[in-house]
């Protein structure tokens, strides 16, 4: 039997002969603004070291207040190169957000958004969100004292929304304060529910992406564009990229490996310089800026409110903006850089704080 | 003759849907009630023992346990005896005692609170919730007002 009889017997069950075509087919537009096209891939790379490191993890953690800390402390000291896995689950985590940071303004700015591509748009917002709930409950499950007061603002936060927001708060805490029953709840989010649902959105937004292929950005339009192979070229460059996000992370991994600090205690003062994960740190920030009262509301209420109306408007960003507009176009670039520069300076002034 | 069909069409497709609505609440009720947390009954605490005087030097502050919630006693420089909810009014942290400042302080968001609980500084909205001290030799006792 040889590896033709092989690819012949297995191509009449999968079909491989058909998925091989559709890659064929697939090409990458060439142009000054290529390079953005790479961050899609690069988040899919790091959530893929998300999901090996994370199972193995799995292997030795255990989700309770009295166990957590204890088996998060053996992993690093104990098992053999237990440090090095939990790192690089850290530090691939904070990589993976920041790419698909980059992955979404690179997108913004290009209008990559706009017909027919707006559902791809919808399940990208998605990922971010699944994303950052993703941040949000893994960093509980280490019960050390600064996740233990990043889950109680951050439900919180929930809580003072208003009609919804009680319930809400105790949906997530499992219970009316941050205890062990939050701890097994959030483990619960962050290996079951968030994977199961991520898995089906990914699914689809990459499948989309297919679909429609690349976008081309609109000042590009309707000029004659070069186009690279997806497969292989364009394919291996995306591979270099992955080789040295494996070197990165290794690098930080080793240099900096991530602090457990001291175990969660529910009878003792916030620490000094408590500060959440960067990517909330401008959220963090203003909500420090925020007054206690704006006119008969509390400040924070106020603050919070502004975020989900935001987020609820990067979400319908594709149906506000409009293509064969050019002065909207602009419009929303304004926006965007607005957006960006804010992040940045609050997030360089919570750092500096 | 012809039959007319529609009204028992109508029908079954009520039966179905209704059948079928019915089926999905009485998979999904469950599941939302048992996603919600069941309410814990509270042994109602209206007072502590929270420490000894002596234990406690001038000008400073600690966290007692009143109930499973946390309070915070304080001595003044002076010498009077405080206490308070330790819980911030901003977004939940838990506060302490600054001596050198001589205020009571949230890490969290920089909130900051006067010797009376007032909220002084920083986005807490309300001042924190005040207890009743009173001393019975050398215990503290604090009970809520």
């Amino acid at each position: 039997m040889n590896a033709e009889t092989v690819r012949l017997w297995l191509d009449d069950r999968l079909g491989i002969g058909s998925i091989a075509a559709v890659a064929r087919k697939k090409e990458i537009p060439v142009h000054r603004h290529s390079i953005w096209y790479y961050f899609g891939g690069m988040t899919l790379f790091l959530f893929s070291v998300q999901v090996v490191t994370g199972i193995l993890l799995l292997l030795y953690y255990r989700p309770s207040a009295e166990t957590a800390f204890e088996s998060v402390q053996f992993i690093i000291t104990e098992v053999k190169f237990g440090w090095l896995i939990r790192s690089v689950h850290s530090w691939s985590a904070n990589l993976m957000i920041a790419t698909l940071f980059i992955h979404m303004f690179s997108v913004y700015f290009m209008s990559a958004y706009r017909r027919p591509r707006e559902m791809t748009w919808l399940s990208g917002v998605m990922l971010l969100l699944l994303a950052v709930a993703f941040g949000f409950s893994g960093y509980l499950l280490p019960w050390n004292k600064l996740a233990f007061f990043a889950t109680k603002v951050g439900t919180e936060i929930a809580g003072v929304i208003p009609l919804v927001g009680r319930p809400m708060l105790r949906f997530l805490r499992g219970g009316d304060d941050v205890t062990g029953a939050t701890l097994t709840r959030f483990f619960g989010f962050h290996v079951a529910v968030l994977p199961a649902i991520t898995t089906v959105i990914i699914g689809t937004h990459l499948m989309l992406v297919q679909m429609h292929g690349m976008s081309v950005p609109p000042g590009l339009e309707g000029q004659n564009i070069k186009k690279m192979k997806f497969f292989p070229n364009f394919f291996l460059r995306d591979l270099i990229g992955w080789v040295l996000a494996i070197g990165a992370l290794a690098a930080l991994a080793a240099l900096f490996p991530w602090e457990l600090g001291e175990k969660a205690d529910a009878f003792a003062s916030a620490p000094a310089g408590i500060r959440p994960e960067w990517y909330f740190l401008f959220m963090f920030q203003t909500l420090k800026l925020i007054p206690p009262k704006i006119l008969s509301f509390d400040g924070e209420v106020i603050g919070i409110l502004a975020f989900a109306v935001g987020g609820l408007m990067l979400f319908i960003v594709p149906f506000l903006d409009k293509p064969g507009n050019p002065r909207r176009k602009r419009v929303f670039t304004v926006i965007g850089v607005i957006v960006v520069l804010y992040i940045v300076a609050l997030t360089i002034i919570g750092y500096l704080d | 003759m012809e039959l007319d069909n529609t009204g028992r069409r109508r029908f079954l497709n009520y039966l179905l849907g209704t059948g079928f609505g019915a089926t999905l609440i009485a998979i999904f009720y469950p599941i939302i009630k048992f996603i919600t947390p069941p309410q814990v009954i509270e042994a109602t605490q209206n007072s502590v023992t929270a420490g000894k005087v002596s234990e406690l030097a001038l000008n400073s502050g600690t966290i007692f346990k009143f109930g499973n919630k946390p309070g915070l006693l304080i001595r003044s420089a002076a010498g009077e005896l405080k206490a308070f909810s330790a819980v911030c009014t901003h977004l939940d942290c838990i506060v302490q005692y600054e001596p050198d400042k001589r205020q009571i302080w949230c890490a969290c968001h920089n909130g900051q609170y006067n010797l009376s609980g007032q909220n002084v500084g920083g986005p807490p909205p309300r001042p924190l919730e005040e207890y009743v001290v009173n001393t019975r030799g050398e215990e503290i006792v604090v009970s809520k007002a």
